[in-house]
């Protein structure tokens, strides 16, 4: 597990089955539903249909506390009939948006399956928004098209926008991008522990606002922190950055091995990481210890969500004891997943894809202990006598790092243990 | 193009899994691409449904577009009618297979599946999900008594019982399950049996029995009236129209079964009593008497409440809306006769502005003005659907009939008497037992501190108190009138601001003193 190096594409898809038909997964605006609150001066407005409204609203939970900072430019008969100009209306829209919002700094144009389909060139309309708004708002175009994306390649769209637009860095001197959302008290705790191991300058992508993005240049050094950042790293490559190999930070292993392999890039000595984090690797064993009493030796199935699923199964196979029966992803990245498949090992079921029904069916075949799924699926899988933990939790929820080790194993438990103690 | 930030109804394919959730026996296929399966975790999530809702997507991809997306949902209902063997298809797009045009209805229909397949054009770009239910509702009845085994009235000759159906509740409708129950148990009570409720919990054999009874009752209009108004035409059966929410209208639901059905029901309506009218009229509810309500909900609800208020608890409306277009010409009539201008929107932020301006003391509304009065520190009780898991509740809570009408009672009075309450706690709040962390169950700043309850931020409030009155003009309040004001009870210590800053800017006076106060108080009470 320290090797360095890219897998080669075909070797990685050893082992793997794809399957097509009916899907059970979010389309890539749901991402939106985070995103949003990653990025604080940030306007996420969809070019689409009442459903895309009706997805965010729907996947948003009930959170009206206030205004928004997404919405949804619905289009309608009249824009399709050509009785309107969707460019035209679409400006009408945004000069509305702004003059309501005037504390909007970057607006991201977000592409759905029918703006698609009628071919609506966001990109163009980008362009001249951000020429019409000039200095006031930046306006940027991507696609969270459930055509194009699956829940969570959404913000691999998002970033890899993003990453046009990072100032360009001549400066060979190393320097960290840590790539994908991450919720800030994990952020904050990584970038204590860059700091204590004299790391840096260290930037996370996405930033904050839109004023910090970070430059990119032959210097650049690319840690991913989430599995679905495949695109975005490829982007920075593009521009010159190099991806510093590495499983993702998950559990204490994962986590260590991600500090691992940045120490190593940027010249830490063994001794100073070991010392660094020594003390937070003991008490996420500790930690972790109360929680494997209840998963080890359990069996788990991953329905396709997030790309989470292989590094998640790594994770309670290698730290908790528990067995994957089915471990399926919306995407494998033949490119950057290949070493959280081999560190799986063998005997487990690798789908990619999906056929909810054949996949209900080997499931009913299978009955593992849990089961990791979407909400359309949990509660009719309880109802038939399995226990299952929603999946969308563990893309809001804090669980990258050693400090959220512990409550990364206990989401899992938690099901298990209140079956235990129900008596209804 | 609309900017739409939350929006009351969703997608009308979402009406059309509705009816197909709320029956047995019936699948629904969607053309749609991946995503769109979002809408099962409705189901699965505010209802709590344990099994997945009868919806299979073609789940279509980029990958598609290029080649043949008809061929994908012809597989797709072979597949689906293989699978689940149901007793009847309803087939139709999504938004985004609209524009494909690959026409699934027909395409579905001319398959020669051994079973009734109904299309659907669902108008993704102009119409919205009531209209989704009402459309797929009424098809799939056509369809099922129009089609070769479509049943038809046989003669009978034992006399027997009037039957009625029970048309409109839904899958993810508004109390819908317990609505059901209520009304049978009240038609059951002046000896009308019911003959098929629908859709919720029906099969199509049970549709095919429509006709076998002697009227129809549009419970839920949103999704019965174009239903019952075919009915009526192809088989004659008049329709029941009062929606028997409130005590009032129930009485007169009773009246209007005993007219379509000649059963005698003077003794049954003259026995129609409710716990809540005695409660009602009872002294401790005089407090209720000229409270201000804003009402906004789909059309039937909202216009019932507005009878609820102002007849059956004394409370004024100041306003009343819909988010349904289908149902704005009920709710203007309804409107005119409260004397309140009618607001037709889903745009909640049009609902929030209005809400504010009318200085309400309670909210009646959805689940997003639930969010509104949270936000404006006003009391809400949530009277109809867009639906929430709350409105789901474990117990036994109809809307409708006698019980429905004790139901409302208590739902609508406890946030206010919760206020008086906290009144009691204020006045009482010299006492040593009253600090000023004193436990409330209200939400710290959910409310306007009533009765300057614990802790009040009252030299602050003092200091800038501004008000917008009449035309702009902006009256500022002395610190001395401020805390005159708050020694008026709380539960008409609204009503007095009000009236004297209105008092104010109608004579020029910028600035309100004590003296001020009583000069309005002696002018309104004349």
């Amino acid at each position: 597990m320290t090797e360095t190096g890219n897998h080669p594409g075909g070797r990685a898809c050893a082992g793997l089955t794809q399957e097509q038909g009916q899907r059970q997964v979010f389309c890539g605006l749901t991402s939106i539903v985070w995103l949003h609150r990653k990025m604080r001066d940030a306007f996420f407005l969809v070019v689409g249909s009442r459903t895309c409204a009706h997805l965010l609203q729907s996947a948003a939970g009930v959170m009206i506390f206030a205004e928004p900072r997404f919405a949804t430019a619905v289009l309608g008969d009249r824009d399709l009939a050509g009785m309107a100009d969707c460019n035209e209306e679409l400006d009408r829209v945004v000069n509305e948006l702004l003059a309501r919002r005037p504390e909007i700094r970057n607006l991201f144009l977000v592409g759905s399956c029918p703006s698609e389909v009628i071919k609506l060139d966001l990109d163009k309309a980008a362009e001249r928004l951000t020429a019409a708004h000039q200095g006031r708002v930046r306006v940027l175009p991507y696609s969270g098209s459930g055509l194009e994306t699956t829940f969570t390649q959404g913000e691999d769209q998002f970033l890899t926008t993003l990453v046009e637009q990072l100032p360009a860095s001549t400066d060979a001197e190393p320097s960290l991008i840590v790539l994908g959302t991450l919720a800030d008290v994990v952020e904050d705790q990584f970038r204590r522990l860059f700091d204590q191991l004299g790391i840096g300058p260290v930037h996370f992508l996405p930033p904050r606002t839109g004023d910090e993005l970070p430059p990119v240049g032959p210097g650049t050094r690319v840690l991913q922190a989430q599995p679905f950042t495949g695109e975005a790293t490829r982007a920075l490559i593009r521009r010159g950055a190099e991806r510093i190999d590495a499983p993702y930070p998950l559990g204490v292993e994962g986590t260590r091995q991600w500090l691992q392999a940045a120490a190593g890039v940027f010249g830490v000595p063994d001794e100073r990481l070991e010392s660094v984090i020594e003390a937070p690797i003991a008490r996420a064993r500790a930690a972790l210890e109360r929680q494997r009493e209840v998963l080890s030796g359990k069996r788990i199935t991953f329905l396709p969500d997030s790309q989470l699923e292989l590094p998640l199964a790594r994770f309670l196979s290698a730290e908790c004891g528990m067995q994957p029966v089915e471990v399926a992803t919306p995407y494998f990245d033949r490119e950057f997943h290949g070493r959280e498949r081999d560190a799986l090992g063998d005997g487990i079921r690798l789908i990619e894809g999906q056929d909810v029904d054949a996949q209900l069916d080997r499931l009913r075949a299978d009955r593992p202990d849990l089961t990791v799924c979407g909400l359309g699926l949990a509660n009719p899988l309880e109802a038939e006598g399995l226990r299952t933990k929603w999946s969308i939790e563990l893309v809001f929820s804090p669980i990258q790092g050693f400090e959220q080790a512990g409550d990364l194993a206990e989401l899992f438990a938690r099901p298990l243990v209140r079956h235990e103690t129900l008596k209804v | 193009m609309q900017l739409t930030l939350w929006s009351y109804e969703g997608p009308p394919h979402v009406g059309a899994m509705r009816i197909a959730a709320s029956m047995k026996g019936v699948h629904c296929v969607l053309h749609a691409p991946q995503g769109d399966t979002y809408a099962d975790l409705l189901f699965t999530m505010i209802e709590r449904r344990p099994g997945r809702p009868p919806v299979t997507y073609t789940t279509f991809n980029a990958r598609h577009l290029g080649r043949d997306t008809a061929e994908l949902v012809r597989e797709t209902v072979n597949a689906t009618y293989q699978r689940h063997q149901p007793e009847a298809l309803l087939v139709g797009d999504t938004c985004t297979a609209e524009l494909l045009q690959d026409q699934s209805g027909d395409l579905a229909q001319g398959m020669d599946l051994p079973v009734p397949v109904i299309g659907l054009e669902l108008s993704a770009y102009s119409r919205k999900e009531g209209y989704g239910a009402s459309e797929a509702f009424y098809q799939l009845v056509r369809g099922l008594l129009e089609s070769d085994h479509g049943a038809d009235a046989q003669p009978e000759d034992a006399p027997r019982p009037p039957r009625a159906n029970l048309l409109g509740p839904t899958s993810l409708g508004f109390r819908c399950r317990d609505d059901v129950q209520e009304v049978t148990r009240l038609l059951e009570s002046i000896g009308v049996e019911v003959n098929v409720v629908a859709p919720l919990g029906a099969s199509p054999a049970d549709l095919r029995r429509i006709p076998q009874a002697d009227f129809n009752v549009s419970l839920y209009p949103e999704v019965a009236r174009a239903t019952c108004d075919w009915l009526q035409r192809r088989f004659g059966q008049p329709t029941v129209t009062t929606v028997p929410l409130g005590l009032g209208a129930t009485r007169d639901f009773l009246t209007e079964v005993g007219e379509v059905t000649g059963l005698d029901v003077s003794r049954a309506v003259a026995e129609a009593d409710a716990r809540m009218a005695w409660y009602s009229r009872s002294v401790d509810s005089n407090y209720l008497t000229g409270k201000r309500v804003f009402i906004f909900g789909d059309g039937t609800h909202a216009v019932a409440a507005a009878r609820i208020a102002r007849d059956e608890l004394g409370f004024e409306v100041v306003g009343l809306g819909t988010y349904a277009r289908e149902e704005a010409r009920e709710v203007r009539r309804a409107a005119k006769a409260y004397g309140v201008e009618p607001l037709i929107t889903d745009d909640y932020l049009e609902v929030e502005r209005a809400a504010a301006e009318a200085s309400p003391e309670l909210v009646l509304g959805t689940q997003m003005e639930r969010h509104i009065a949270k936000r404006l520190g006003l009391p809400c009780a949530v009277i109809s659907a867009p639906v929430h898991v709350q409105d789901f509740p474990a117990r036994y809570a109809p809307n409708m009939g006698l019980e429905g009408a004790n139901v409302i009672f208590d739902t609508w009075v406890h946030p206010l008497m919760m206020g008086l309450e906290e009144h009691l706690l204020g006045m009482f709040k010299e006492d040593f037992e009253f600090t000023a962390d004193a436990p409330s169950h209200l939400e710290a700043g959910a409310a306007p501190a009533p009765g300057g309850a614990a802790g009040e931020a009252a030299p602050a409030e003092a200091a800038t108190a501004v008000a917008e009155a009449g035309e702009g003009t902006t009256v500022c309040w002395t610190p001395e009138a401020e805390a005159e004001l708050k020694k008026i009870p709380f539960f008409v210590r609204g009503k007095a601001r009000r009236n004297t800053e209105r008092f104010a800017a109608d004579r020029g006076i910028a600035t309100i003193t004590v003296e001020t106060i009583y000069d309005a108080k002696a002018h309104f009470s004349r």
